[in-house]
């Protein structure tokens, strides 16, 4: 009881914009009749659960006082690798899927490995393998979606567990289990300890290499699972999927509290930024909105949640 | 003309659920130097904030000259006349020295910043003390003493004639100290007033003119310095009686607990520790004294694991450790409080429970289970033990004043049951009270068989509260001096090596 209220207290000015959002789609005449019904509700959680995979992973990033610039490409590169498997290679589609989320870690123990190991910026790390898991995508598969049609192949992004999507499922589970590793284990407390004092985590006996290349591996395979949800969901893998993904992650981790400086954060706000996005896309695409004002609209709320909060936390700190 | 250079009458600032000054009364005369004392929280940094502008008092008035001036925000106390050194540097690192002193002011002429100029004006500033500082060069590259004094320069470069310096020597040496006062000397007789804010006692008898204490935000009274014994201002500043300032119940002849020999940092390039040996007794308080960069935090380092290169034996209970991680010495029973605790030690963001148990995860979080309540038992225990002052066990240690979070620091060291303890610079911008503690708490650890190494550059703090002192110079020992044989004088020979 106590943990919820602090959860809402914490979380006041987005899940207050979160429910006038939800209200306004409501109340609004084009909209009403259609933004609250079990399909468009399934919708906005289908379209969310790619993204919150990401967050997931680029929370920790985030917190960790670093950031992922790669995320988007490795879902265009995953799923592409992961439905040439099937498609080219003859393999069964679990197959596909393992090769997917092992690209993606792979990936992401590269980012990991560099960031440990050298005094690169995550920045720069990470823009590099931006462009070397985009370029792996492009030539791999020549430019061309790979199209992969079978039942077995849909059921990651596009399928149902009882009248559940499963890319929902899966979003729930990488959810639980992004918050078990981050409040309930010491590697948890251990990348809260590095984001906020790199040397007094050295100090503390941390090893924060170890944490580094935790983090920046799991944010890889988290990409890797939304990029073969992604490739599922589209029926093919595509150099395209996922272009500016890393984008909505960082919006919805920021969005939901987490400071770029590192240090803090809780993925109870990343949720409320990632459903924040969804609505927001979904919503603006209800009312008929030309998609190029749609990113002048979403810009503005981004700036607007992170100002909000900006407020509340200068206003605390007098 | 008054006879008071800034005069603040009656100013009351309160904050929620805070009465942080209340009918406090202050007066600087022209050309003095003038010291205000308190315990952290006590209203210093307050006051200085209304005077500079960035709080606005509920009440109260200032007189500059003996007319009275409203001071809204910092450009109005800048307008005034006042300038505010605060104690973290605000210098850009990236910067010309010259554009730092003209940041915000840039001059420029009809083609756009003429930085010829700025450099030419900061070069005369300059060389006005003497500085023998490049106009020039990067901020960066300066010493943080230099850094210092630029932050001077840039503050008289205002015209100011209220000069506030807020514990101005923290963070650097006795010989850039020295430098510090004759520039304060300097500026004084060219009738600048100074506000002076510091912890350490004896800079008071050597620069202070008067002293103004403050207590939980009231005026207690003006002094002059000289006329005025050190006990009396404690007391003015705790409020009651100390019964000591230094605690030490002296041991000797105890058994050796860790023997360090031939340690070495092996580093081709700025080498620190050359060669070192030594060796710890048991319930023992040992000193390291030496200038800044004689290479004692250096070694400490090795000890602890944070330097990988380094070779030497290090044997605690009679056996020989393999030290290559701090994990290693954690575990082998040393425990290292880092000489910057900001930069080395805290997570501010984070709540005091955190940064109480960091070390000590394993004890409560298991299996994806935290067990919270014995989290909150072991933040308390420490507490308890450190008699830290903090509203809750959630406070965000950042918000602590320096000696509570000191105490959190080394709380958090004691919650891995160590058997040496290393204390870098342990009473660092702490302020009087809370360092009595810390020397109290030092006492009764060493009591119950813990054993202290302590890095000071404060002579007072080493000669009363060390058993033996080591005295280290460009990354040699060059002397081990017992307590009965302890002076200034034959610490800063050994420190030096000048005879």
């Amino acid at each position: 009881m106590r943990a919820i209220k602090k959860y809402l207290i914490d979380n006041l000015g987005i899940i207050c914009a979160l429910a006038g959002m939800i209200l306004f789609l409501y109340l609004w005449p084009a909209t009403h009749a259609t933004f609250l019904t079990q399909t468009n509700i399934f919708n906005v959680l289908r379209q969310s659960s790619t993204n919150l995979m990401l967050a997931c992973g680029m929370t920790m990033v985030i917190i960790l006082g670093g950031i992922d610039l790669s995320v988007g490409s490795i879902i265009a590169m995953s799923g592409v690798l992961g439905a040439a498997t099937v498609v080219w290679g003859g393999m069964p589609e679990i197959l596909g899927i393992l090769v997917a989320l092992l690209s993606g870690l792979i990936f992401g123990l590269f980012n990991g490995l560099v960031i440990a190991l050298t005094s690169i910026p995550p920045f720069i790390v990470t823009l590099a393998s931006m462009n070397i898991a985009k370029g792996i995508a492009y030539v791999y598969s020549g430019g061309r979606p790979i199209r992969c049609m079978t039942n077995a192949w849909k059921f990651l992004g596009a399928g149902y567990v009882g009248s559940i999507p499963t890319p929902v499922i899966t979003m729930t589970i990488v959810f639980v289990a992004a918050i078990l590793i981050l409040n309930r284990t010491r590697t948890g407390r251990h990348i809260y300890a590095v984001g906020g004092n790199n040397t007094a985590a050295k100090f503390s006996g941390i090893n924060t290499a170890k944490v580094k290349f935790f983090v920046y591996s799991f944010s890889g395979l988290m990409a890797g699972l939304a990029g073969i949800t992604i490739a599922s969901r589209l029926y093919s893998g595509t150099c395209t999927s996922g272009d500016g993904a890393e984008m909505d992650a960082i919006a919805a981790v920021v969005v939901g509290g987490t400071s770029m400086a590192g240090g803090s954060g809780k993925l109870g706000g990343t949720l409320i930024g990632v459903l924040i996005i969804g609505i927001l896309n979904n919503g603006l695409n209800l009312m008929g909105v030309n998609s190029d004002w749609q990113y002048i609209i979403k810009g503005a709320v981004i700036l607007l949640a992170v100002y909000v909060d900006f407020l509340r936390s200068t206003k605390k700190a007098k | 003309m008054s006879e008071y250079l800034l005069e603040m009458r009656n100013i009351n600032k309160s904050f929620p659920g805070v009465k942080a000054l209340q009918n406090v009364d202050f007066q600087l005369k022209s050309g003095e130097v003038h010291a205000l004392l308190g315990e952290n929280g006590a209203g210093k940094s307050t006051l200085i904030k209304v005077l500079g502008g960035i709080y606005n008092a509920e009440q109260g008035e200032i007189f500059i000259n003996g007319s009275q001036v409203t001071i809204k925000n910092v450009s109005d106390a800048r307008s005034n006349g006042i300038s505010i050194i605060h104690q973290e540097l605000v210098l850009v690192p990236h910067m010309t020295v010259a554009e730092n002193i003209f940041l915000g002011r840039e001059i420029s002429g009809k083609f756009g910043i003429e930085g010829n100029k700025m450099r030419r004006e900061s070069q005369k500033m300059l060389d006005r003390f003497d500085l023998g500082i490049d106009a020039g060069e990067l901020v960066g590259n300066l010493s943080i003493a230099q850094q210092q004094m630029v932050e001077i320069v840039k503050a008289i470069s205002f015209n100011c004639k209220i000069l506030v310096m807020d514990e101005p020597t923290s963070s650097i040496s006795d010989r850039e100290v020295k430098a510090l006062f004759d520039i304060m000397r300097n500026l004084t007789a060219q009738g600048v007033g100074i506000i002076y804010i510091s912890h350490k006692m004896s800079e008071l008898n050597e620069v202070c003119d008067r002293v103004t204490v403050l207590r939980d935000g009231t005026y207690v009274g003006t002094r002059v310095v000289k006329e005025t014994p050190r006990e009396e201002l404690i007391h003015m500043m705790v409020g009651r009686e100390l019964s000591s300032y230094y605690v030490r119940d002296h041991v000797e002849n105890t058994e050796t607990i860790l023997k360090c020999e031939h340690i070495d940092d092996n580093r081709k390039t700025k080498k620190r520790v050359n060669d070192v040996s030594f060796e710890i007794h048991k319930g023992e308080i040992v000193g390291f004294a030496g200038l800044v960069g004689a290479g004692r935090s250096e070694t400490m380092e090795c000890i602890f694991g944070l330097t990988p290169n380094f070779t030497g034996d290090i044997i605690l209970d009679g056996q020989k450790l393999n030290i290559k991680t701090p994990v290693d010495a954690m575990n082998a029973g040393i425990a290292m409080v880092p000489e910057d605790r900001k930069l080395d030690g805290l997570y501010l963001v984070q709540s005091v429970s955190f940064n109480s148990t960091i070390e000590v995860l394993r004890e409560f979080i298991k299996n994806l289970r935290v067990n919270h309540n014995r989290e909150r038992e072991i933040t308390q225990e420490f507490i308890d033990k450190m008699h830290t002052k903090t509203p809750s066990l959630e406070q965000t240690v950042g918000n602590l004043s320096g000696g509570n979070q000191q105490k959190v620091m080394i709380g958090r060291w004691l919650a891995t049951n160590p058997k040496i303890l290393i204390l870098d610079e342990p009473t660092r911008g702490v302020d009087v009270g809370a360092k009595v503690e810390i020397y109290e708490i030092m006492n009764d650890l060493t009591k119950q068989g813990v054993s202290i190494i302590m890095i000071s550059s404060e002579l007072p703090e080493i000669i009363n509260m060390s058993d033996r002192v080591y005295v280290m110079y460009e990354g040699r020992l060059t002397g081990c001096i017992n307590w009965q044989n302890l002076s200034q004088e034959a610490i800063m020979k050994l420190a030096t090596q000048e005879n």
